[in-house]
């Protein structure tokens, strides 16, 4: 395949990405878009092997690579259960990250790819290699450590470290520092100390950066490792000069971007805010001392009760939460679900922009358990229709139906958008305890008068709920 | 000790409001305040003494004794010098007070170390709805123009075919489609008129449609919307497509009812003296501007007069003239200003200064005057987001009311962003080979498209479209692949081993996240159903 080919079958590759982004905005055309994607992936992949730039001695071994690492993945993907949808994003960012650096170390001791720089374009060259290496290296730790999370296998509480910015801010000048030793340097040899030693700090970088994210947080550091997983892509592709790999970088890495920025105005919070960590750890000591304490009686409620109440009602809306995910719930409320429409009940669901751990978690879990997404509505949709509602079920959410987010302006989360459930006739909050969420702050909304609680595992107090209600 | 809400008799001329009614005495109660009211402050507005009494309310005989017995004094109007000096030291005042317009008065409230809360410097955001009394008596306002104008035209609104012969509908124009531009198309076609309204604000145009009004737009491309939600000064161009566009609604239309203002200025003058004469004879302009100059030329404040055939009501007391309902609804407004004052219910008020509502009412603080407040920027307009030139538009800052409506970025941000972007792209320019200059720019436009294409998915897919983009980011085995194998011309000392191994593992690593990265978005977007 002649070169010129190559670039044609990338340009089509490109476009097929940019459609497949594009389909994957609605539900209807969005199998669409991953095929797109698929295509464009093959194409791009079959270009490069069967183009000039890869001779036919290197075929085993790609074929052999592609293999192992085909079955491992389609294995993962057949497994995984959609409530660990959030780690295994984490887990497969991390792995682009630590391809980017390896690719990285692997251009620069190949004096093939250097030989013709000279001047300025070496310098540029090796800048290049130098960051995508940097952003490469973060992304791998920093996903690592998000997957640790995101798994239960590291605390979900913010690490802070004292002086932690400064900590950040040396770490960037030393990189800075070493980043113009490497440039200077004459050899391959001579480089190589800066770059491992740069390597080293961005591993240090990522894993500190995550580790001091509160879990509530954790949808936005997802989709910003995605982004930087895309920028790892395009760095890599400026160092190679590959025009396919830096479009395509940019696409991911740029719309990875504007899905955190979403994120974090659903929890209207700056980016740099949530970046530099630690939630509710400015401010939110205060918030207990001064203004309105929650104060009144928590009304308990049991799973029959419950059944009655929805029984009786004519709208229902239903809030999950991660809760939700964690009791394996899901099929649980479809089923709940599903029982009250046969009675002519209108059941509606109503999502939070960052209930769950990754953005829109809830909407794939209630698709995995068949809820048809036209009862499934965005928290806009909605909050108009609680003084309507006769029950609303909260299940396993706490922060994002908390209403100290309107009315207590010394709250860590005022002014964070909520869905207002407690203007519903009755509200129903399935929880485990009294224990708060995870950002630390007491929910006034279990106090409320129209509130109760129900005390007990999800699933277990759902099923029970369900039964009470065939009966 | 629970802090005593006193309610005094009104004592300008003409004005029949009070500032508490019987049912909000109750509830004033039940937050823990006592309430004292002074006798026959309710005989205006048709509440009577016994009414209050009933409520829980002690009457206290003359001004004097009322003022000198309250802790908190709740008014309408803004006190008269006299009021003020009745008044002693240290207590706080809740009224109307138009701060730009009354600096005197300020100095005499500061002066009596009074604490001063503003009914008319509520700010504009969302949780102080409940509170903003200015739209609720522009609401009345607007509805009492519409009738009044009704009063003094010749003929029906509404359209007949009687056996008498056939009557047309009156056309009503309605300049500014604020509050009580809203209420006055709804009231007029209510009463089966032909609607139409203005505003400089595009975006109230759907409001205008839902009110049941017709939107007659300008045709001239400018901004109209300020800071707040409230409008602006125009331009020349736009005012003279604007007057050409009233001159030919003031030929067909019977009645014209203006609500045009501008926070701070005098009213503008949107109808001249030749628009008027051209009017038909019998017709009714209502200028609900007329307290800050009219927005005719010909208004005259207060009065009623006929002038070219065509009657001018300049009442700047519309809302006194619906002395119950307006007392009602005040009433409430200073009701939930209290329960944000006393949050305790212990009938003690906190003015919390923190609190950017209770910040932005309060005009002069235990003596000290803290008015203008630092502006709110949130404008009820949608933000012009994705017009701007920055690829991401700055997050809306913290803590201010809840709801989407983040405010556009300010200029002096915009200009620092564009001014550090002009600064990279010199030197990027300066110093970059060519080479690099053509992947920059696909860099950059790629950019750009991920942006767009993101920007309208829908938020129940983001999930899959993180996975996919996943898998997409896999793409860096191209970059991988080229290493395995590359046609050398006998390269002198290529670590071929080291190489090779690089690339293979990352080939590997890369391949799990492309293969499982679509195979799990697959298995997720399967799922989705309808």
């Amino acid at each position: 395949m002649s070169a010129t080919l190559v670039t044609v079958s990338y340009v089509g590759a490109t476009i097929l990405f940019i459609l497949s982004l594009g389909g994957l905005s609605n539900p209807e055309t969005s199998r669409r878009g991953n095929l797109y994607g698929v295509i464009g992936m093959v194409i791009a992949v079959l270009a490069t092997v069967f183009g000039p730039s890869v001779t036919a001695q290197g075929l085993p071994w790609i074929i052999g690579a592609m293999v192992v690492g085909a079955s491992v993945g389609l294995y993962a993907a057949r497994i995984v259960r959609m409530t660990q949808m959030p780690e295994l994003v984490a887990l497969m960012h991390s792995l682009v990250g630590l391809a980017a650096v390896l690719v990285g170390f692997a251009n620069y001791i190949d004096p093939a790819a250097a030989g013709s720089y000279e001047g300025a374009a070496k310098a540029i060259h090796e800048m290049e290699i130098y960051i995508g290496v940097l952003i490469g290296a973060v992304t791998f730790s920093g996903s690592v450590i998000a997957f640790g999370k995101l798994s239960g296998k590291i605390s979900g509480k913010p690490m802070l470290l004292p002086a932690r910015h400064w900590l950040n801010l040396v770490g960037l000048l030393v990189v800075i520092w070493f980043g113009a030793r490497f440039i200077g340097a004459h050899s391959v040899s001579a480089g190589m100390g800066p770059l491992v030693v740069m390597t080293v700090i961005a591993l240090l970088f990522g894993i500190h950066m995550v580790m001091a994210i509160g879990g509530a947080d954790m949808p936005v550091v997802v989709s910003m490792l995605n982004s930087y997983s895309g920028w790892a892509a395009a760095a890599t592709g400026f160092m190679l000069s590959n025009d396919l790999l830096i479009v395509t970088g940019a696409l991911v890495g740029s719309s990875g971007a504007i899905l955190s920025y979403i994120m974090c105005r659903a929890m209207n919070r700056h980016f740099i805010a949530v970046i530099a960590g630690g939630f509710g750890t400015e401010g939110g000591a205060p918030a207990a001392a001064g203004g309105a304490q929650p104060a009144g009686e928590v009304v308990p409620i049991s799973a029959a009760e419950t059944a009655e109440l929805l029984r009786e009602a004519k709208n229902v809306i239903i809030v999950p939460g991660y809760g939700m995910a964690v009791a394996q719930a899901q099929h649980t409320v479809f089923e709940i679900t599903r029982q009250l429409r046969e009675n002519g009940i209108n059941v509606r669901f109503g999502i939070h922009p960052v209930a769950g751990r990754m953005p829109g978690h809830m909407n794939v879990l209630l698709a995995e358990a068949k809820v048809p997404y036209d009862i499934v509505f965005e928290m806009d949709e909605l909050n108009e229709d609680f003084p309507q509602t006769d029950v609303a079920m909260v299940i396993g959410a706490n922060d994002i139906v908390n209403p100290a987010a309107q009315e207590d302006p010394t709250s860590p989360i005022a002014g964070m958008p909520v869905l207002e459930v407690w203007h519903a006739k009755t509200s129903v909050v399935m929880k485990r305890s009294m224990a708060s969420g995870y950002a630390g702050v007491d929910n006034p909304l279990f106090y409320k008068e129209n509130n109760r609680m129900l005390f007990g595992d999800a699933k277990k107090m759902l099923d029970e709920v369900l039964v009470a209600l065939k009966a | 000790m629970p802090q005593v809400i006193g309610v005094p008799r009104e004592t300008a001329a003409g004005e029949k409001r009070v500032a508490t009614v019987p049912e909000v005495v109750e509830k004033l109660i039940k937050l823990g305040f006592e309430v004292a009211v002074e006798a026959g402050c309710g005989a205006a507005s048709n509440f009577s003494d016994d009414a209050y009494r009933a409520a829980g309310a002690r009457i206290v005989e003359g001004a004097e004794r009322l003022w000198a017995e309250s802790d908190i004094v709740f008014k309408v109007r803004a006190p008269s010098a006299e009021e003020v000096a009745r008044m002693p030291e240290g207590r706080t005042l809740v009224s109307f007070i138009w701060p730009a317009q009354n600096p005197e008065l300020m100095q005499q409230l500061a002066a009596k170390k009074a604490t001063v809360l503003a009914m008319d410097s509520v700010p504009r955001i969302s949780r102080a709805q409940k509170l903003d009394a200015l739209s609720s008596m522009a609401n009345i306002a607007g509805y009492r123009a519409v009738i009044e104008a009704a009063h003094h035209f010749g003929r029906f609104f509404t359209g007949q075919i009687t056996a008498a012969g056939k009557v047309p509908p009156a056309k009503v124009f309605v300049i500014g489609a604020g509050v009580a531009g809203l209420a006055a198309i709804g009231a007029a076609s209510g009463l089966g008129a032909i609607v139409r309204a203005n505003d400089t604000r595009p975006e109230v145009g759907d409001q205008v449609v839902s009110m049941g009004g017709e939107f007659v737009t300008v045709d001239y491309e400018e901004e109209g919307s300020g800071v707040g939600g409230y409008a602006k000064v125009m331009s020349e161009g736009f005012q003279k497509a604007q007057r050409e566009v009233f001159a030919k609604q003031a030929k067909d239309v019977d009645i014209i009812i203006t609500t045009a203002l501008i926070p701070g200025k005098p009213a503008p003058k949107l109808i001249t003296a030749d628009m008027v004469q051209s009017m038909k004879p019998g017709s009714v302009i209502v200028d609900m501007a007329a307290e800050q100059g009219g927005n005719c030329e010909l208004t005259e404040p207060g009065q009623v007069v006929v002038k070219h055939g065509v009657t001018l009501i300049g009442y700047t007391d519309l809302p006194s003239r619906l002395a119950r309902q307006s007392s009602t609804l005040y009433a409430t407004n200073l009701f939930r200003l209290s329960e944000e004052l006393c949050k305790t219910k212990d009938g003690v008020i906190n003015v919390n200064m923190e609190d950017e509502v209770i910040r932005g009412t309060t005009v002069v603080n235990a003596g000290s005057v803290t008015w203008p407040p630092p502006a709110p920027k949130l404008s009820a307009a949608p933000p012009a987001t994705a017009k701007g030139a920055a690829a991401k538009p700055a997050a809306p800052p913290k803590g201010q009311g809840h709801g989407g409506a983040g405010a556009p970025m300010p200029a002096k941000t915009t200009a620092i962003v564009l001014a550090a972007g002009a600064l990279i792209f010199w030197f990027i320019g300066a110093y970059a080979p060519s080479a690099f200059l053509a992947h920059f720019t696909v860099f950059v436009l790629a950019c750009f498209i991920g942006y767009m294409v993101i920007w309208n998915v829908t938020p129940a897919l983001h999930t899959p479209l993180m996975s996919v983009t996943n898998a997409i980011s896999s793409i860096i085995a191209i970059g991988a692949l080229v290493q395995v194998a590359p046609p050398v011309s006998e390269a002198a000392d290529r670590p071929e081993t080291w190489i090779l191994g690089l690339a293979v593992l990352s080939i590997a690593l890369v391949a799990i996240n492309m293969f499982g990265g679509f195979a799990v978005t697959q298995r997720m977007l399967e799922m989705f159903r309808k």
